[in-house]
């Protein structure tokens, strides 16, 4: 019966963890979808989101979570990835209009020195603490431990999940968004404005890094590894496929629930701290079967 | 235009020219240093307290007996390949060349052992480091100071066991070693599994993939295995995620000793209340309350010309920094008494490393009682054997709650001697005689 117990914790630990493995996936996915551009720059934008936002609640004074000048800081947060999106839009994107994916992908590798550099040279590298108010004390339920600050960002990554999905499916952006993710040049031509088609999807990736952010922030300390939890993404994504949400969820599910069981019950028979690359060999092995993932596009082309 | 090109020609004839970087009668001392990437957070204010020593002994006395030092900053990112460039770099500045490294990183050393001593350049591992280097007859130009990790986790297994009621208490007593997965984390499985034997405790290791970001499968085994004792052997983001999953598991943090590098305020701060009476070793003081430091504050940072941020000034970090300077400059110091008063060659400092003496009354010279711990070093012994402290965070600072604590040199010497004697046989060297 214990082993039963220590099982089901470790894969409700799994499950969580990969709930937040999905939401820095997500960020990938909606820039991919919308522009079919892989954003090497994500784990940055995450990492610029989180030290944005602790730094303002120190400069503002912000004594306890979710006081006044903690909402003033996520809101000017909010603000600065918006401007992000703009910026990004202008100075990196509108040149690179029509060019090959593999450009724009190069692009978001200087977009992520920039802002890894920016956002240390700004804020200064120092880890800082980040207190969202949730108890850290954790919940037992029979004997299966549950932690509570996983168990809220599960929560609101689903909301969050579940606003995104209708955006696309239901909204005129949605469809133009997709629109554009098939062919830059055919949406153009139809009328679609493709500049503010990105602003609006790097300003609701920005949106989401800023959620992981705070969520990894809460766990990790605010610094510079927050860029690092984009590793814990890739092998979601590769899993998940590219090009869809739900995928982004699922994949996040399968990868952190089998990367704890395989750290805890074959780790110990190999030396251990497999976790890192187990994901990895998973979604390799995965690929082998399908490879435009669980729920990525087939993609056709005539000859 | 021909006086654009006229310019340009006079330009470049000019920086042909340039005189050298370095005046002659300067001491030029290396920094390799990691601003950027996952360990800056540590590894930036530790090299600061460095380089703000360097510069108080410059303002304060004009150098090191009449000779002033200067030194160059190289960006390792905690990155092996780019110590190695750092290295290369680095080695021929100044009129002497580099004086001594510092890499601050256990595979950092590594990276650069052999090239170092095929070049006679001493390099210090201060707390860290490969371990059989201690012994100088095999390794002269390594110097693992102060406390070596297998002499460290002696003396941490010695704190548990004053906590347990004596030695003989460790008898059956389950200790889980929670570290990371690299070089640095497996240093110390050897004499842990060796203390167990002698001891009758159970150890059992678990890796941690480097960073650490995600640590529940590990926590959740140390949950059901229910240790008596975890010791932390963590670095950057991994220690602040292992107190808060220590935390959520409710394992006690008052039974959790971390080593030196799991034991700043960087560790302990962002873990917030997770932290408060979590226990770890201590290579020195922390806060202001020392002569150096007040010295560095009055010539350095009241002058406007601190390295870093005047916050940092008296956190762990910052005053390992100050440790490193008193170790690496009281070295020259200890060189210019054999050789004289000028810059010197790495090879002539490491004449000073092997022989410093901090004696009590060395140390209160120097202004680092209570700071810096007594210790001697010589050829045959390239670390000191100097004691360790314990600390623990009490919500706001690091508080001491022990006195020094002796390490067991019956366990680690043999250890060592057996580990470089191989080393020496496999890399067929003849070890020198002392």
């Amino acid at each position: 019966m214990a082993d039963l117990f220590f099982f089901l914790e470790v894969l409700i630990g799994g499950l969580l963890s990969g709930v937040l493995y999905s939401l820095v996936a997500l960020g990938f996915v909606l820039i991919y979808k919308a522009s079919g551009v892989f954003n090497f720059a994500q784990g940055a934008m995450v990492l610029l989101a989180g030290l944005t936002f602790v730094r303002l609640t120190q400069i503002l004074g912000s004594e306890h979570p979710w006081d006044g000048m903690f909402v003033l800081a996520l809101a000017i947060t909010f603000a600065v990835m918006i401007a992000l999106a703009f910026a990004v839009e202008r100075v990196v994107l509108r040149p690179l209009v029509n060019q090959a994916q593999i450009i724009m992908f190069m692009a978001t590798i200087g977009l992520t020195f920039f802002l890894e550099g920016a956002a240390q040279g700004v804020w200064g590298s120092q880890v800082h603490r980040l207190n969202l108010g949730v108890s850290e004390l954790p919940i037992i339920i029979g004997d299966v431990l549950l932690p509570p600050l996983d168990l809220v960002a599960a929560a609101a990554a689903a909301a969050m999940v579940a606003g995104l999905a209708v955006f696309f499916s239901r909204t005129r952006i949605g469809r133009a968004l997709r629109a554009v993710a098939d062919d830059h040049q055919a949406a153009l031509s139809v009328g679609i404005p493709l500049q503010s088609i990105w602003v609006v999807v790097w300003s609701v990736a920005g949106i989401v890094a800023l959620f992981a952010g705070l969520v990894w922030g809460a766990k990790l300390g605010v610094q510079f590894s927050l860029t690092l939890v984009a590793l814990k993404a890739l092998p979601v994504l590769i899993l998940g496929g590219f090009t869809s949400i739900p995928g982004a969820i699922i994949g996040g599910l399968i990868i952190g629930a089998s990367e704890k069981l395989a750290e805890v019950f074959i780790g110990p028979l190999v030396g251990g701290a497999i976790e890192n690359w187990f994901p990895y060999m998973l979604a390799l092995v995965f690929l082998l079967f399908r490879p435009q993932g669980l729920f990525g596009e087939k993609i056709i082309k005539r000859v | 235009m021909k006086l654009r090109k006229l310019s340009m020609a006079a330009l470049a004839l000019g920086l042909l020219a340039a005189p050298e970087a370095f005046a002659q009668g300067e001491q030029f001392v290396p920094v390799t240093i990691y601003r950027t990437g996952a360990y800056a957070n540590t590894g930036a204010p530790l090299m600061v307290g460095y380089m703000d020593y360097m510069a108080m002994l410059n303002e304060r006395d004009g150098g090191v007996g009449g000779v002033k030092l200067t030194w160059e900053e190289c960006e390792t990112g905690y990155q092996n390949d780019r110590m190695v460039e750092c290295y290369e770099r680095l080695k021929g500045k100044g009129p002497t060349g580099a004086a001594v490294f510092n890499p601050l990183g256990t595979g950092l050393t590594y990276a650069i052992l052999e090239k170092a001593a095929a070049d006679k350049i001493p390099i210090v591992s201060l707390g860290y480091g490969r371990t059989d280097s201690t012994d100088g007859r095999v390794f002269p130009y390594s110097f693992p100071l102060i406390t070596n990790y297998w002499s460290q986790s002696t003396a941490k297994i010695k704190f548990i066991a004053v906590k347990e009621g004596g030695m003989d208490k460790l008898k059956g007593k389950k200790i889980a070693n929670v570290h990371h997965d690299s070089a640095y984390g497996k240093e110390t499985i050897p004499v842990l599994d060796e203390q167990a034997k002698k001891y009758g405790f159970e150890v059992k290791h678990y890796p941690v993939a480097h960073p650490g970001l995600d640590q529940k499968a590990t926590w959740l085994q140390i949950r059901q295995a229910r240790p008596d004792w975890v010791i932390l052997r963590g670095w950057g983001v991994m220690s602040q995620v292992s107190i808060k999953e220590a935390a959520a598991i409710g394992f006690a943090r008052d039974k959790m000793v971390g080593v030196y590098w799991s034991g700043s305020e960087q560790d302990t701060v962002p873990a917030g209340d997770a932290a408060k009476g979590y226990i770890s070793a201590a290579m020195h003081g922390s806060g202001t309350a020392f002569p150096v430091v007040q010295d560095v504050i009055r010539h350095v940072y009241d002058k406007g010309k601190g390295n870093g941020d005047k916050k940092e000034i008296g956190t762990v970090m910052w005053n390992r920094g100050i440790i490193h300077g008193l170790v690496n400059i009281e070295a020259i110091i200890v060189a210019q008494a054999k050789f004289g008063k000028k810059p010197l060659k790495g090879e002539e400092v490491q004449f000073g490393l092997e022989n410093l003496n901090f004696t009590a009354e060395r140390v209160k010279a120097l202004g680092a009682e209570n700071l810096l711990p007594p210790f001697k070093t010589s050829c045959r012994d390239h670390e000191g054997q100097a004691p360790v402290k314990f600390q623990q965070w009490d919500g706001q600072k690091w508080v001491m709650i022990s006195d020094w604590v002796t390490t067991d040199q019956s366990i680690v010497r043999p250890m060592i001697e057996v580990s470089a004697a191989s080393y020496a046989k496999e890399k067929n060297i003849t070890p020198r005689s002392c």
